[in-house]
């Protein structure tokens, strides 16, 4: 059997989070009535003329920055023409051999080009939509026409299915701190197509490469891919060859289909677009790209190593996710700067963020500065660590203040004194066997000694005062 | 350069590429139509056009661009006030598939 | 005669309505008179009366215009002289028919033009030909034939035509006006039914060269919705100049010698030494690469004609032939049925030179000798003020004369092209009769040069005093 390497790379279509679409003043808005934003320019009625969005022009720009990406001094628009019923020019309007970005990096794998483009039209097959207009007929919208798109391709620098996934989210969260784009693949604001190749391990030349098209979610690029891999090894390994060619992958049965060609042999017959003039980057659309730009998960993930002391692992769970690592940015802004800022950082990315599941933090009553004050409580041993996760469940439900949930529900630590005695007296009585065997010198029977007491104080105990006490009682 | 003369099968192609319906006799007359005048206009290629950067526009060469601004889109009706077949929602084509 | 408005130019009807004398509305109902006399197939629809214009303060003084068909105008059929856009009535107006308006200048009808502007004769409009108002026998010349008649015949005071690579100065040339193609640029192309959009741009056709400056002073503006639109450099003002004392004309031999008909060689040579007399100096000037101008234009156009007109497939407006069976075969039967055969060989022609394989032979090659063509230019007007050439190499040719040979149709508009593909302006003025027909002198200078060019064109004018009574319906 022989060992083969799998030779990935993506190609990412982002659609811009802009007010108005590339090329016509229509708003580019997701799921409102089909065919309401649409004029002469987006429509391709007769006579209309595109003029570029510039703020789709900034976005760009930030985008091939964050990439580490050479920015083209000028960018030219081409038409790709084809016939489609999604395409209301009978062209595309895309950059295609002077991108606005050039090649760049992220995390290892290497940007070839990002560029500009208009998005299609929507199709709505008879047999989706429901209505009755002849099983052999769609229908069109032409609100998603004309929507900016960013393509973002890189090279085949991605080895299996599971890292062109974990690249991808890393993608997605750097594109998202850069407010560019909602990226989200349910709405297909964030599109992945991948180009998939075999080659021997070792072998410098790369085999023949199949397109995947349109996966929707992260675990169907992850799926889909694997699948793809397994199909042509198993070709591979049977002596059969890979055939080029545009694959569907259906998440529903796992299998691949090929796609029909959209156009007879592909033959775009690219030109420049004589509608448009070269698009020209001067220093100031660079120079406002860049104030634009805010700090990035890899820039993030490696401040909080150097700056806050926080292990590799937890600094890139914390900024791998631009929203829980702004709420960790806003609870070490509101903390005491006695408090360690890793002790923060296991209470954001365990605790609160382990509670706030799919929905985000932000879709819980949880504040950034509550978060901090509780850690506090917990710091100076005001309430144990088990009170503060009650308190943090408080937090999550209702909100408030931690100090008054500590209060009102009587979370304060159990201080020794009368209360605490009386419970370790209570357990001793509780459990005679347990008590008899710690007397004779066994102490890990202390154990569900330990356990009664916080049961009474309903955990407001400290376990190591507890542990003391009951010692000191059974004279061991 | 090239061949000069565009054979039959070319001249489908092409049609096929532009969409366009030939017949029989519209295939032969446009191969020698075509034929005739690209036989004419290969002259240039008697030109050098060696470090001849290509003009795509005569006059400007930087374009403007637009500001991020909404404006007025057409209504639904007037969107589809012209189109041969609509279900009044949008525009309605024969499948692609068929 | 006295009492007639029509009987004037635009400018003097235009100064009637400021100072009072003439009433706009009653301006506008005698030349709905005048469009109802066309005889010439030459207008596809003409206004209501009673339609005319509230306020007309603007410096066009409520003259109404004719436009070409391809001009987008809102509720009125715009359908590019096609078939395939029969009927087709759009929801916008371009912008500069919308300029002019709000300038004084109302819709008053619109024209036949050859097919999406392809053509020179006028004989490929999927409604008809428009036939010449001096021999209804002949071609009135294209693709603005209509507007050329349409101002020729007297049917309108003025009107709007586009020039891709002659399609203003040729049928002026042709039917005894001026015509006006202006520097790429200066007039905004949004709402024009586009032909080749490199190429494409609008520009008055007029019964005279001040006629022609006051519309054209009113076109030109930068358009935030054409991004090729950069308005102009200066303002327009309305020509005086009657000598030509210190003006350099120059004459390019390739432009004025072979293929010209005598007829036109002869009221050639009369007006260069006219303006000899008025004080010019006529030097040779010459355009080396001006022979491969057809070559590289009959790529160029084609190239992008072929994808602008890819809209056309039967689904948002216009005609849509479905045999039933599917997407592509409805797309191959509506094109096929709607586009005439002179845009489908153009179509195919432009399809041919950007496939796989050929785009650098053809459409690169012909953009790099653009460039050449330019700088030819570039360095005759270092040495001249004008290039002057007659506008068309014949007189206006007998109906169905070229139809059967596309290449001869292509040939004869080896004067026009050349500026067409620097983006240079030029005029066509006629400057006298050969076989009772007229013949046109053109008039070409740097970018932005209009100025120039008119008072230059304003100084012949005045001297030749062409009578253009003879088309005159
Ligand atoms: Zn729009």
């Amino acid at each position: 059997m022989t060992d083969w390497e799998a030779v990935i790379g993506l190609e990412i279509h982002v659609q811009l989070a802009t007010q108005t679409k590339m090329f016509c003043s229509c708003s580019p808005v997701f799921g409102d009535d089909p065919n309401t934003h649409t004029c002469p320019v987006c429509l391709g009625l007769p006579g209309a003329l595109p003029v570029a969005n510039a703020q789709a022009v900034h976005l760009g720009l930030m985008i091939g920055l964050a990439l580490g990406c050479s920015l083209a001094s000028q960018s030219v628009f081409h038409r790709k023409n084809y016939f489609y019923a999604d395409s209301p020019k009978g062209y595309q309007i895309s950059q295609f051999d002077q991108p606005l970005c050039g090649p760049g990096n992220l995390a290892g794998v290497r940007i070839h080009r990002v560029h500009l483009e208009d998005d299609a039209a929507k199709l709505i097959h008879a047999s989706e939509s429901g209505r009755i207009a002849g099983a052999d007929s769609s229908t069109v919208d032409f609100n998603r026409a004309g929507t900016p798109l960013a393509e973002i391709v890189t090279e085949p620098d991605l080895h299996s299915a599971a890292q062109a996934r974990e690249w991808l989210a890393l993608l997605r969260t750097t594109l998202r701190t850069l407010g560019v784009s909602d990226v989200s693949m349910d709405e297909g604001s964030l599109r992945c197509d991948a180009n998939i190749s075999l080659r021997r391990v070792g072998d410098q030349t790369l085999g023949t490469k199949t397109e995947l098209k349109n996966m929707n979610s992260f675990r169907f690029v992850e799926r889909g891919i694997e699948a793809e891999i397994i199909r042509q090894r198993e070709l591979l390994d049977s002596g059969q060859t890979v055939t080029q060619e545009t694959l569907h992958f259906d998440p529903r049965s796992g299998s691949l289909t090929t796609l029909r060609s959209k156009e007879e042999a592909h033959d775009y017959r690219y030109f420049p677009e004589p509608d448009l003039l070269p698009v020209e980057v001067t220093e100031a659309m660079i120079a406002s790209a860049r104030d634009a730009l805010p700090e990035l998960p890899i820039e993030r993930a490696a401040r909080y190593v150097s700056e806050l002391q926080i292990d590799d692992v937890l600094a890139e769970r914390l900024a791998g996710d631009a929203e829980l690592a702004e709420f960790f940015d806003a609870v070490v802004e509101a903390a005491d700067k006695s408090i360690e800022a890793r002790v923060l950082a296991t209470w954001v990315s365990d605790d609160a963020a382990g509670r706030a599941g799919d929905d985000g933090l932000l879709a819980s009553k949880l504040e950034p500065a509550a978060l901090a004050e509780l850690v506090a409580l917990v710091d100076d041993g005001s309430i144990t660590t088990a009170a503060g996760r009650t308190v943090l469940d408080q937090l999550f439900e209702v909100g408030g203040s931690p100090a008054a949930i500590v209060s009102d529900q009587g979370l304060g630590k159990v201080d020794g004194g009368d209360e605490l005695e009386a419970a370790v007296d209570a357990a001793i009585a509780a459990e005679p066997e347990a008590a008899e065997k710690v007397r004779a010198g066994e102490q890990k029977a202390l154990g569900p000694l330990v356990g009664v007491v916080m049961k009474h104080t309903s955990g407001r105990a400290d376990g190591g005062e507890v542990r003391k006490l009951l010692l000191e009682r059974l004279g061991s | 350069m090239i061949a000069k003369m565009l054979d039959r099968s070319e001249v489908i192609h092409i049609a096929r590429l532009a969409r366009l319906n030939l017949d029989e006799g519209e295939i032969e007359r446009t191969a020698i139509e075509l034929s005739g005048i690209l036989d004419h206009v290969e002259r240039i290629s008697e030109l050098d056009l060696e470090g001849v950067e290509p003009t795509a526009h005569a006059v400007a060469t930087r374009g403007e661009l637009r500001p991020d601004i909404q404006g007025a889109s057409l209504s639904r009706d007037q969107a589809l006030a012209e189109a041969p077949v609509t279900d009044g929602v949008g525009f309605i084509v024969p499948s692609p598939g068929a | 005669m006295s009492n007639d408005p029509t009987a004037l130019t635009a400018a003097s009807s235009a100064a009637l309505v400021k100072s009072g004398e003439l009433d706009a509305s009653d301006l506008f109902e005698a030349w709905l008179g005048r469009a109802e006399l066309d005889t010439f197939g030459a207008l596809s629809w003409i206004a209501q009366a009673g339609e005319s214009p509230e306020q007309v303060d603007g410096p066009l003084g409520g003259v109404p215009l004719a436009v070409k068909d391809l001009f987008c105008t809102e509720g009125v059929p715009s359908q590019s002289g096609s078939k395939i856009l029969e009927g087709y009535k759009p929801p916008y107006t371009a912008s500069v028919v919308e300029a002019l308006a709000k300038s004084g200048a109302p819709l008053l009808c619109k024209t036949h033009q050859d097919e999406f502007a392809m053509g020179s004769s006028n004989e490929n409009c999927a409604f008809g030909p428009v036939l010449n108002p001096w021999d209804k026998s002949r071609v009135p010349g294209g693709s603005s034939g209509g507007s050329a008649v349409a101002v020729a015949a007297g049917l309108a005071p003025w009107a709007l035509g586009t020039d891709t690579g002659g399609s203003i100065r040729q049928p002026a040339a042709l039917c005894g006006i001026v015509g006006l193609k202006p520097t790429y640029g200066s007039v905004s192309r949004y709402g024009m039914i586009a032909f080749a959009s490199s190429l494409d741009q609008a520009g008055p056709l007029t019964q005279d060269v001040t006629d022609a400056a006051l519309l054209f002073s009113q076109m030109i503006a930068r358009d935030p919705r054409d991004a090729t639109s950069v308005g102009h450099q200066e303002s327009i003002h309305l020509p005086d100049r009657r000598d030509l004392t210190g003006v350099r004309l120059g004459v390019p031999e390739e432009l004025s010698g072979d293929g010209i008909e005598p007829g036109v060689r002869a009221t050639f040579e009369e007006t260069l030494e006219r303006a000899r007399e008025l004080g010019a100096e006529v030097v040779p000037c010459p355009l080396p690469h001006a022979p491969h101008a057809l070559s590289a234009y009959y790529l160029i156009a084609p190239a992008e004609c072929s994808s602008n007109l890819a809209r056309f497939d039967g689904v948002r407006y216009g005609q849509r032939v479905d045999p039933g069976d599917g997407l592509d075969a409805m797309y191959s039967a509506t094109r096929a049925a709607g586009f005439g055969p002179e845009v489908r060989r153009r179509i195919m022609l432009g399809t041919y030179a950007l496939s796989s394989g050929y785009y650098d032979a053809y459409y690169g090659r012909a953009q790099r000798v653009r460039t050449l063509i330019q700088r030819d230019f570039d360095e005759a007007f270092a040495n001249c003020d004008a290039i002057v050439t007659p506008t068309s190499s014949s007189v206006a040719f007998p109906l169905g004369s070229r139809t059967a040979d596309p290449l001869s149709m292509y040939l004869s508009d080896f004067c026009t092209v050349p500026m067409s593909l620097a983006g240079i302006p030029a005029i066509s003025i006629p400057n006298g009769m050969s076989e009772g027909l007229p013949t046109g002198f053109q008039i070409a200078g740097p970018a932005f040069a209009e100025n120039s060019i008119l008072g230059i064109a304003h100084a012949l004018e005045s001297s030749i005093q062409f009578d253009r009574s003879g088309a005159r319906v």
